[in-house]
């Protein structure tokens, strides 16, 4: 099956590309994806070890199974200043 | 009202998102603006560059509007934010939120924005003086 897989930020960058289109095989999960881009591009390993993920623009855990035709995107941690802490 | 979102590389318009949410009931309007700062983590940053996931952060900020909405019973809101280059105190994003009374105006504008940087794929790039680095956390 496709998926087409869009790189952001630091993840375009060391791609060098905005998205690609992977044949996987049926019932690959978004962590085999993981594995595969980290034989691509070995130097992603620390971004992608921060990164959460999105399938069809929304957040989904890592041990979800993808689908033809899904868009999977590793969002990198975003710049989130400094909010205040927890209060009651 | 329906609330009002944009993202957009042109530069961010206050005044027309502070009339957009006024109204007759509305006692209190409360404007958040983020700005471009001239340093971070002892550098000295020259401009920044936004980039955002345009068709999952629309979505995002929805959901974090009808939840500020359905927390404080605001229902006049405006959310912008740029992305692209900007340069040092340049707006980068404005939270507008007007209701009847100031109290939660105030709390549903600081929790937009506090959960807004920390789940909306928007990130940003300082180019400082000496390298460049996307900023996480």
């Amino acid at each position: 099956m496709k998926i087409r897989i869009r790189y952001f930020a630091s993840l375009r960058e060391v791609t060098g590309q905005n998205e690609e289109t992977l044949t996987v095989p049926e019932g690959s999960t978004i962590a085999n994806i993981r594995t595969l881009l980290l034989d691509h591009y070995p130097p992603l390993r620390p971004i992608l070890e921060r990164c959460l993920c999105a399938v069809n623009r929304a957040y989904v855990q890592p041990e979800t199974e993808l689908h033809e035709g899904d868009e999977l995107v590793f969002i990198p941690p975003m710049g989130g200043g400094q909010p205040r802490r927890k209060h009651v | 009202m329906n609330p009002i979102i944009q993202l957009t590389r042109e530069p961010l318009k206050r005044d027309e998102l502070v009339a957009a949410v006024s109204d007759p009931t509305v006692g209190g309007i409360v404007v958040f603006e983020g700005v471009v700062r001239n340093h971070a983590r002892g550098k000295q940053v020259r401009y920044l560059e936004y980039e955002v996931y345009e068709e999952m952060a629309y979505p995002q900020i929805q959901q974090i509007i009808q939840e500020a909405s359905k927390r404080w019973g605001v229902d006049r809101i405006a959310v912008a934010h740029r992305f692209g280059r900007l340069e040092i105190g340049e707006a980068s994003v404005i939270i507008v939120v007007a209701s009847p009374h100031r109290a939660e105006a105030f709390e549903a504008c600081r929790y937009i924005i506090d959960t807004l940087k920390t789940t909306v794929p928007i990130w940003k790039k300082e180019v400082a003086t000496d390298g460049e680095a996307w900023v996480e956390g």
